[in-house]
């Protein structure tokens, strides 16, 4: 046993002695692919591989079980004939409409304040940042709770500001907006976490050249902060609009699509289509179609930033 | 250079934010603690009458919490330490060790990206129908052992990292896997904490999946749990916010911990574009 251990050890000893060309060139692609190799194979086989098989399904009638049915493009072509996929595709647009600009500008607002060395810096900045933590789910039923028509703390506050009585998740036309304001709560953070840290990366000495200049707090905001955020907006935008085109957990835990399909959102419908009425191939065409669009508004977000001379990526 | 002044403008924008964030929190665990008495009233206390444990019991009595907790942290344990292990290794060689078929593999991972878990939820289903891993805990955690996220962090974080260190262990006859494990790994902490951060917060948080996923109750995660309890017990809520508190408490104390080296690594790893 022994002895076979020495002599292989002695034939390792003798490869790394002589690097040969091919024999180092496969010990080096053996240990490269020995340390990327395992979670490689993961990422890909998760998710290229069932992409690709995703778009297969999308050409097939299919719920699953019996045998799938290729169609063509009828999945598709029933996509452009479908009012309720109307319908969710305009309120996501609504939301991602209320939603981005809202979570950007608040953020670098929030995060330039905490940029500022006042007291209890720490103490607003964790508050600030908590909700970022809580899940969806969480989230979700505090929300139904907060914003409970009858003895919801929202109703309590207009109540003492002598203001009408509103049924916010229970209205049709309120429904949405008030859960634009509560992913707003719970996801505002991660913008005020990447701008923070953008400011803190803005050289001290040009802000202070600047000033030495005689330039005031607006114009060196509006002169060198500003342009200074512009890459980090680009990749806030282009983050912020994918996590709004996908939102689900909020309208699950929340209204569950209601009142009357008012907050019926594209990956909600996917999900009622696959998974409810086990219509998977064209649920898998739905999902094709969101991806489409979030690659479109992706790629001409970045071609846009680099037109406007902003290097994002 | 601190202020000398005791008052800021600031403080104005900043009390009644930090407020309207934090008050929703603290109302959810004072709720948890109140008689349902307190809540159906009108108008409804906010500081309860007197504290009671009648939703944490109600929640572990009249449910599986405590099982769907003991799940989802075995699924996060999974998640973060499978995490840890096999993005640091890729991202380790993807930064530094050249090999055949990097770059293709790279750029793969890359693309990946841009792939959203929607469009993957109708496959996976049915490949893991076929493996037999649905309405197993191993449908909530196989998703997360590995992330393009996480190896495209910890690439970008080991680039960062002097080469020079490595050299000097290498000359001193360490092998490559010495140099990763004993010169480099160190060295990666903020990144690790990171990377522990966002996987905790992702697998943990997790609702759409697990819901696609798995059926059988005693393997609910505790979001799923809690978003199907709702359903059905929608006017209890000291019992719902028992059970918010317990889904949301180990984050919250997580987070805080990490906070410091969660920012640093932002700064570091270029994610912020």
């Amino acid at each position: 046993m022994s002895l076979l251990f020495a002599g292989r050890r002695q034939a390792a000893a003798h490869r790394a002695a002589v690097p040969s060309g091919r024999l180092r060139w496969l010990h080096r692609s053996l240990v490269g692919w020995g340390f990327a190799g395992p979670a490689t194979a993961l990422v890909v086989g998760l998710s290229i591989f069932p992409a690709a098989w995703a778009l297969l399904i999308s050409l097939q009638k299919w719920n699953g079980i019996a045998p799938a049915k290729p169609i063509g493009l009828l999945n598709y072509q029933l996509m452009l004939e479908d009012p309720d996929l109307f319908a969710a595709v305009r309120h996501t647009v609504v939301f991602t409409v209320l939603f981005v600009p809202a979570s950007i500008f608040l953020g670098m607002l929030v995060a330039v304040a905490l940029n500022r060395p006042i007291k209890l810096v720490g103490f607003y900045r964790t508050c600030i940042f908590i909700p970022f933590v809580a899940s969806a789910a969480a989230t979700g039923i505090l929300a139904s709770f907060v914003f409970n028509p009858q003895y919801g703390a929202a109703n309590s506050v207009l109540r003492a500001l002598g203001l009408p009585q509103q049924q916010f998740l229970e209205s049709q036309s309120q429904a949405l907006p008030v859960i634009c304001l509560i992913a707003l709560w719970g996801q505002v953070g991660f913008t005020v976490v990447v701008y923070l840290a953008a400011l803190q990366d803005i050289p001290k000495d040009v802000v202070e050249a600047a000033r030495m200049d005689g330039a005031n707090r607006w114009q060196v905001f509006r002169h060198v902060t500003l342009p200074a955020l512009g890459p980090v907006t680009v990749f806030t935008s282009i983050w912020q609009t994918i996590t709004a085109l996908q939102l689900f957990d909020l309208v699950f835990t929340t209204t569950r699509g209601g009142p009357l399909g008012a907050t019926q959102t594209i990956v909600y419908y996917v999900y009622v289509q696959a998974f409810k009425l086990t219509k998977f191939g064209y649920g898998s065409a739905v999902a094709y179609g969101l991806f489409a669009a979030t690659l479109l508004i992706t790629v001409g977000m970045i071609l846009y930033s680099r037109r406007s001379k902003i290097e994002a990526f | 250079m601190m202020r000398r002044l005791p008052f800021s403008p600031w403080h104005l924008l900043l009390m009644p934010l930090a407020l309207l964030f934090a008050l929703p929190l603290v109302q959810m665990v004072l709720t948890a603690f109140m008689p349902d008495g307190d809540i159906n009233r009108f108008p409804p206390r906010f500081i309860p009458s007197r504290l009671q444990l009648d939703g944490f019991i109600g929640l572990f009595t009249e449910s599986q919490a405590l099982r769907w907790l003991l799940n989802t942290v075995v699924v996060a344990a999974i998640a973060v330490l499978s995490q840890l292990v096999l993005c640091s290794m890729a991202g380790y060689g993807f930064a530094r060790l050249k090999f055949f078929g990097k770059n293709a593999g790279f750029l793969m991972i890359l693309a990946t990206i841009m792939i959203p878990a929607q469009l993957l939820m109708i496959p996976t289903y049915v490949m893991f129908t076929r493996l037999g891993l649905i309405d197993t805990l191993a449908a909530a955690f196989v998703p997360w052992l590995a992330s393009a996220f996480g190896i495209f962090l910890m690439r970008q974080f080991f680039l960062s990292l002097p080469a020079e260190l490595e050299d000097a262990a290498r000359i001193d006859g360490c092998s490559t896997f010495g140099v990763f494990w004993r010169v480099v790994l160190p060295l990666a902490r903020p990144a690790l904490a990171t990377l522990t951060v966002f996987t905790l917060l992702g697998s943990w948080n997790d609702l759409i999946w697990p819901l696609v996923a798995i059926s059988d109750e005693s393997l609910y995660t505790i979001q799923l749990g809690l978003a199907n309890f709702q359903g059905t017990r929608h006017t209890q809520w000291s019992l719902l916010m028992a059970g918010n508190v317990v889904a949301t408490m180990p984050l919250i104390i997580a987070f805080v911990l990490a906070q410091r080296q969660f920012v640093a690594t932002m700064t570091f790893s270029g994610l912020k574009g």
